[in-house]
């Protein structure tokens, strides 16, 4: 096979093109509720079911959310935007045209920076973001697999129509399949830590198409692409451009020519089959909307929402990276719940710059405060009790040898349970390790004398005697004496005669 | 007094919150003329005794409680591109005939509100498109002066119901001079307020730039009073004006001494027959003597106006008609497949005019012509408004001509499309510009056949955007001093008895 | 900047999901032929600094709030719908768009 020798001629050149529907209460233009899995066709009104005369309003919150997505990116935010109309018939499209924007997005540019798996860095700019509406959706009968090729009918459900879409549209700076879902990783948390988006692939709340092309290594000119569609996963977005970049190099090593088309991409068999035979020229007659009047992003308005940006993924990576050590897969293990790391980082922050102090915190998160959410079945901020505040007192206490690391966990389990001041529970039932010498003395000295056996056992030489004994000053000491000290203690003793 | 269906909106109220007559008792007096008068005329496409009676008990209620409605057991008729709820709703049209709106639009919600009783849906051209109500695919509808004669359009049996005292009011929409020409074809009062003024919420859209609901009145007292009622910002349009409504009827004057009264130097009636000349230059000389001065103001730009029309309202009906698709509702042809069908369905259910409309505004907006044909009339439609700005730094109302002949006979102009457009010629710049405008009867000419009858003129009144009350002034002030058909019915009303 | 070639009815028709005979095909070309020559009027217009009018009323950010309302019910929703299966609007094949 020539297929070494190819590897090493081509590149890939990688676009992504999301929709992701937008976190309301309400859908884009109508007062219908935004929600997921009602039954069919419930959630429709006059506006969303295009009844003869109805009206669209925006959703301001739709719009704030595209703004802010911008803003998390570094975009620009133009001072003006529109909405226009995109026509053409479908029949889960209620009014047989969508209103997008076309010319004057609410988003320009912008860049999406993500780590890959081994924490080394990328980036991807952005094209636009744009605010649109989603379509109904439709079920197509008679073909037994729910494709629409071979059906005989279709049924739709127009819940959906109408529901706030924004579409991503990224450069096509891409350049391996491991990119693309670094970037789209990062796009997805980008939008939850915003609290914009669901994102769930799984319910259709995040759709990415990508557009795939190769070039010889080296050429500043494109190839021609393929658009990649019917991808329901990050696993099957990587697995479905892998497949296409295989197939375009096979076609250019056979000499043949890649053509502009659109494909899908088969989950069950692996690879990427022709939809459209040729691309078809669209006329989509996009014209400005006249029910709708265009927007003005005030400066006051972008800096306000600027202002409620709050922390993005990447910057979050950074800081636990830097301010808390952790590796990579720490990091990854964390970054997917956003209450979390701002949980660990507002912890951290009681601190600045104690590094030892941030390790511990995010130990103990990542450990026992984790095993015990799991265990009760609740997120981090679907509890009250162990605070920010709480994590930081009994990370501390630790540190400075206060308590025994099984006081830590018993006292975060009590906060857990019942709240309060890790410190205060302390102070106020003696719990603090014992790291007196003198106050372990007499703990040793009596437990010497009652554990004979073990005191003869260790000096015949048995190494291991000294744990039993260790573990008697402990159960005397109710688990608050420091085991190192005790142990050198036991030790000084049973060496004197 | 005059019979009660002969009765003034104004009249009817005050008698109904007096309790000197019943809201039932109005209303079967119009139902009692509408049964006499209706196989004539032909003004409604449907009744709606029921929902009115309800309505008339409601109100008697309301009243006998101690209430006083603005507008007290009004008989009112709806145009048909006006979605009330429970009512069959088809705006002229094949594709809809049947169809039973689920809401009611906001501005037949307020007459509802203010007590009007809905007595029928009023016959219209198809889609509201056209200039003599024989486009609509329904009903015939005759002029109650000359039923030879067509009412004119689109809301032709709006005016021919209340010139035929079918109803003291009703609702009409005006797109490029739907309200006026056919107000002064039927020799009644006919308003289209400044754009944004009404609410378009439940108002079929034909181009949702332009259109605007306006009140039909025998009197523009009537006019005034309806128009308050309907008038006034709606949070389900987003092109409503949210500034508030300055009121009309205590502003109403019966002279016009500081007004100056611009004649358009482009607007010259000669062309239009010496009979008809010699008629709007009394009515200029009327306004004269009445106090106003009267001055020479010129629209350059308004021979572009049919031009800048005929691209800009069918380019956005293309794609406001593209909901009527056989999925949701309305009409469906069925084919092999949904595209077959949306092509069947399409064919049978729209009329030639509203067929010529979706090519011509298809054309408009396809890929390279849009900047040629869309964007350039856009343009123009700039420079109309810029006229209008320049004509009011020296008038405070225009005075024009409402169409360019009186009511033609049916088939005269069905022909040639472009012929028919130019009845609007008078109305469509003061359309593009958005500006409120008021036709009112200004004398009658006779049609030249020998036993000829004769036959309305209407002038066409114009103010500055938001100067409604300047405008039902003035035309309060002319009518009174004129009385063309205050004291005069349509011959219709002896003829059918 | 003239328009030029002129009207294919048979295309925007096709776009416009507008079946039409060959009777109206030919009358409408020849009808709307006629309205694209008065319009051809506009191209004498010098518009080259002038701001296109997409809307007369001066009105921006027209925004409602982020609140529900109660929808219709099911039987209100498709009490209108030409054909339905169960609790869906119902359609005949959909085949891939061709324009």
């Amino acid at each position: 096979m020539s297929g070494t020798m190819v590897e090493q001629t081509y590149e890939a050149v990688i676009g992504i093109e999301c929709h992701v529907e937008l976190k309301t209460a309400s859908k884009m233009f109508c007062g219908c509720r935004n929600e997921f899995g009602g039954e069919p066709n419930t959630q429709l009104c006059p506006v969303c079911l295009a009844l003869p005369g109805a009206l669209p309003v925006p959703n301001r919150v739709a719009v704030e959310h595209v703004v802010r997505a911008g803003l998390a990116c570094g975009a620009a935010i133009p001072s003006f935007s529109k909405f226009d109309r995109k026509n053409y018939f479908y029949p889960d499209m209620p009014k047989d045209y969508q209103i997008s924007q076309f010319d004057m997005p609410l988003v320009s540019g912008g860049v999406v920076r993500f780590r890959r798996e081994d924490g080394s860095e990328g980036s991807c700019r952005l094209t636009r973001i744009h605010l649109e509406e989603d379509t109904g959706k439709s079920t197509h009968m008679g073909s037994g697999d729910g494709r629409i090729a071979g059906s005989t009918h279709s049924l739709v459900d127009f819940n959906r129509a109408g529901v706030p879409l924004m579409e991503v549209v990224s450069e096509p700076e891409l350049r391996s399949a491991e990119d693309a879902v670094a970037f789209l990783e990062y796009l997805r948390l980008t939008f939850l830590y915003l609290g914009i988006s669901d994102v769930k692939m799984e319910e259709g709340s995040l759709r990415c198409d990508a557009n795939v092309s190769i070039r010889p290594v080296g050429s500043t000119e494109f190839g021609t692409k393929t658009e990649i569609k019917n991808m329901n996963s990050f696993r099957s977005v990587w697995r479905a451009i892998q497949s296409e970049i295989e197939r375009q190099r096979s076609v250019l090593a056979e000499g043949g020519r890649v053509a502009q088309e659109t494909r899908g991409w088969d989950e069950a068999n692996g690879i990427t089959h022709s939809m459209r035979s040729k691309e078809q020229a669209h006329d989509y007659r996009y014209f400005p909307d006249p029910d709708l009047v265009p927007l003005t992003l005030e400066a006051a308005w972008v800096e306000d929402l600027r202002a409620k940006t709050g922390l993005i993924p990447i910057a979050a990576y950074e800081r636990l990276e830097r301010a808390c050590g952790l590796a990579p897969a720490q990091i990854r293990q964390l970054l997917g719940d956003p209450a979390l790391v701002r949980f660990l980082l507002q912890t951290v922050d009681m601190r600045p710059d104690d590094v030892a102090f941030a390790q511990a915190a995010a130990n103990w998160l990542l450990g026992d405060v984790l095993r015990m959410l799991n265990e009760r079945g609740v997120s981090i901020d679907g509890q009250r009790t162990l605070t920010a505040q709480a994590l930081a007192e009994c990370a501390e206490l630790a540190m400075a040898g206060a308590i025994t690391s099984k006081t830590a966990k018993e006292l975060l389990e009590r906060v857990m349970a019942e709240g309060g001041s890790p410190k205060e529970i302390v102070a106020r039932e003696g719990l603090a390790q014992l790291s007196d010498p003198s106050m372990i003395a007499g703990i040793v000295d009596q437990v010497m004398a009652a554990n004979a056996k073990s005191v003869a056992d260790f000096q015949a030489g048995k190494e291991n005697a000294i744990k039993a004994l260790v573990g008697q000053v402990m159960k005397v000491s109710k688990g608050k004496a420091n085991p190192q000290l005790a142990e050198s203690l036991l030790r000084e003793r049973l060496k004197q005669p | 007094m005059s019979a009660l269906y002969q009765r003034s909106a104004t009249q009817i109220a005050a008698a109904v919150n007096a309790r000197e007559v019943s809201a039932v008792e109005v209303l079967g007096a119009h139902m009692a003329r509408i049964e006499r008068v209706e196989p004539s005329i032909g003004a409604f496409l449907s009744l709606t005794a029921d929902l009115a009676r309800e309505q008339a008990r409601r109100v008697d209620e309301a009243v006998a409680a101690g209430k006083r409605l603005p507008l007290a057991g009004v008989p009112v008729a709806v145009k048909d591109n006006m979605c009330l709820q429970g009512t069959v709703t088809t705006a002229g049209s094949k594709i809809l005939a049947g169809w039973v709106a689920p809401y009611t639009a906001t501005a037949v919600a307020r007459l509802l509100e203010a007590g009007c009783l809905p007595v029928g849906k009023a016959n219209l051209d198809e889609f509201a498109m056209g200039s003599s109500c024989e486009n609509s695919a329904l009903g015939v509808t005759r002029n109650p002066w000359d039923t030879d004669r067509v009412p004119g359009g689109s809301s032709g049996g709006s005016v021919a119901a209340v010139a035929a005292g079918e109803a003291a009011l009703a609702t009409a929409s005006d797109t490029g001079g739907s309200i006026r020409e056919p107000a002064a074809f039927c020799g009644v009062v006919g308003m289209k307020p400044t754009y944004g003024r009404i609410s378009r919420y439940g108002l079929i859209a034909f181009a949702s730039s332009l259109d605007q609901i306006g009140p039909i009145a025998r009197t523009v007292e009537d006019a005034a009073a309806m128009y308050g009622v309907m008038a006034g910002h709606d949070p389900m349009d987003a092109t409503s004006l949210p500034r508030p409504v300055e009121p009309t009827l205590p502003a109403l004057r019966t002279d016009l001494r500081g007004l100056r009264v611009g004649l358009v130097r482009e607007f010259d009636t000669k062309d239009l027959g010496e009979e008809i000349d010699a008629a709007y230059r009394r009515a200029y000389a009327q306004l004269a003597a009445l106090g106003a001065e009267i001055v020479d103001v010129a629209l350059p730009h308004a021979e572009y106006g049919l031009a800048t029309y005929y691209l800009i309202a069918p380019a956005e009906a293309s794609s406001n008609l593209a909901r009527f698709d056989g999925v949701r509702y309305g009409l469906r042809v069925d084919g092999a497949n949904v595209q077959e069908m949306y092509g069947k369905t399409r064919a049978a259910g729209f009329g030639p005019e509203v067929k010529r409309r979706i090519l011509i505004g298809t054309y408009a907006l396809s890929s390279g012509y849009y900047d040629a044909y869309y964007v350039r009339a856009q343009k123009a439609r700039t420079l109309t408004a810029g006229d209008f700005e320049r004509a009011f730094a020296a008038c405070d109302l225009i005075a024009c001509p409402a169409a360019s002949s009186p009511a033609f006979e049916f088939g005269a102009k069905s022909d040639d499309p472009v012929s028919m457009y130019l009845m609007d010629y008078y109305t469509i710049p003061m359309s593009l510009a958005g500006l409120p405008a008021l036709s009112v009867p200004c004398g009658f000419v006779r049609d030249g056949s020998p036993g000829g009858r004769e036959l309305p003129l209407g002038l066409q009144l114009v103010a500055p955007l938001y100067e409604e009350a300047r405008l039902f002034a003035a035309a309060h002030a002319y009518e009174q001093a004129t009385r063309y058909t205050l004291d005069r019915q349509p011959p219709v009303v002896e003829s059918v008895r | 900047m003239s328009s030029g070639s002129g009207i294919d009815v048979r295309y925007v028709a096709r776009l416009a999901r507008l079946d039409l005979t060959e009777e109206e095909a030919t009358l409408y070309q020849r009808q709307l032929d006629r309205l694209l020559e008065h319009v051809e009027s506009l191209q004498r217009l010098d518009v080259g600094r002038v701001a296109p009018t997409a809307q007369v009323v001066p009105l921006t950010n027209v925004l409602r709030d982020d609140v529900t309302c109660p929808s219709l019910d099911r039987a209100q929703a498709m009490a209108g719908a030409p054909a339905r299966e169960g609790a869906f609007f119902r359609v005949s094949r959909i085949i891939e768009e061709q324009e």
